[in-house]
């Protein structure tokens, strides 16, 4: 039980990339977050950077003439955190991860400049406290949440908290 | 898991109300929509409401976006009527709250 123990149950969930899939992976953490004893707007900061994160494996992982590949999630669930990987064995993005993906919209911009795309990442490094992301025979990204046992997320929190369905 | 869609229509003005979860699956049906009212040359107000969406990603920032683009070349009105703590909270951390028109209900 002490915090840096080797131990840690694992959950995993391997599905196809499509994305008619990423809700069940959603569904997958938020069940893993919930009992873990998470506050309701972490376990929906989770899901939010689970969801990024597959949709980014979705969308660029494999080409889209291939047969659609796997895509891996794996929770470590440690007493003091979550530990979630999501990987592929698809093309990476090799030099592709520019530090401008990595921020919000400014306000000072007008509509016709701002893209459509590429908030992903920055979302997730703003909502998980730890990001690690490897590139080479596919793409792994790496997302820690600690549990926060003070204040008003405490463990008894989550089960006044509105019930996801 | 799923989304619902809503149109009203009222002469030029299209109120659409989407509940339950704008992801890159669902989002396909909701640009569609959306898109295909912006580019009405006669519409001049699209709004929609979002208080009952309880999952929503940059998929859904992406798609209003590209339909806040669409809205200005034809000259229509864009907002947001009303949207759930969540969605407010995406907006806020993307920056696209300073660039959208909302409008959070009747007492404001």
């Amino acid at each position: 039980m002490g915090q840096n123990g080797p131990k840690a149950d694992v959950i995993q969930l391997t599905f196809p990339s499509q994305t008619e899939y990423l809700g069940v992976a959603r569904l997958t953490v938020s069940g893993v977050a919930n009992r873990m004893g998470f506050s309701y707007e972490d376990i929906e900061d989770i899901k939010l950077a689970v969801g990024e994160a597959c949709t980014n494996a979705v969308e660029h992982a494999y080409g889209e003439h291939e047969e659609p590949g796997a895509i891996h999630m794996t929770c470590h669930v440690h007493s003091d955190r979550l530990v979630i990987v999501i990987s592929d064995q698809g093309v990476g993005f090799a030099g592709e991860l520019k530090p401008d993906q990595l921020t919000p919209i400014y306000s000072g911009r007008d509509i016709d400049d701002l893209e459509e795309g590429g908030l992903g990442l920055y979302l997730i490094h703003t909502l998980m406290d730890e990001v690690v992301i490897r590139s080479d025979r596919g793409v792994a990204i790496s997302m820690t949440k600690c549990v926060r046992r003070d204040g008003v997320a405490g463990d008894d929190d989550w089960t006044i908290s509105k019930a996801e369905v | 898991m799923d989304l619902t869609m809503e149109t009203t229509s009222t002469e030029n003005e299209h109120y659409v109300i989407l509940r339950g979860d704008i992801d890159a699956h669902t989002g396909v049906q909701v640009k569609e929509t959306l898109m295909a009212l912006a580019k009405q040359p006669n519409a001049t107000l699209i709004s929609v409401n979002l208080e009952a969406v309880e999952y929503m990603d940059s998929t859904g920032i992406g798609i209003f976006i590209a339909v806040m683009k669409a809205c200005k070349q034809t000259e229509c009105t864009f907002q947001v009527d009303k949207l759930s703590s969540r969605v407010e909270r995406l907006f806020r951390i993307t920056g696209l709250y300073d660039h959208i028109a909302i409008h959070k209900g009747e007492s404001e």
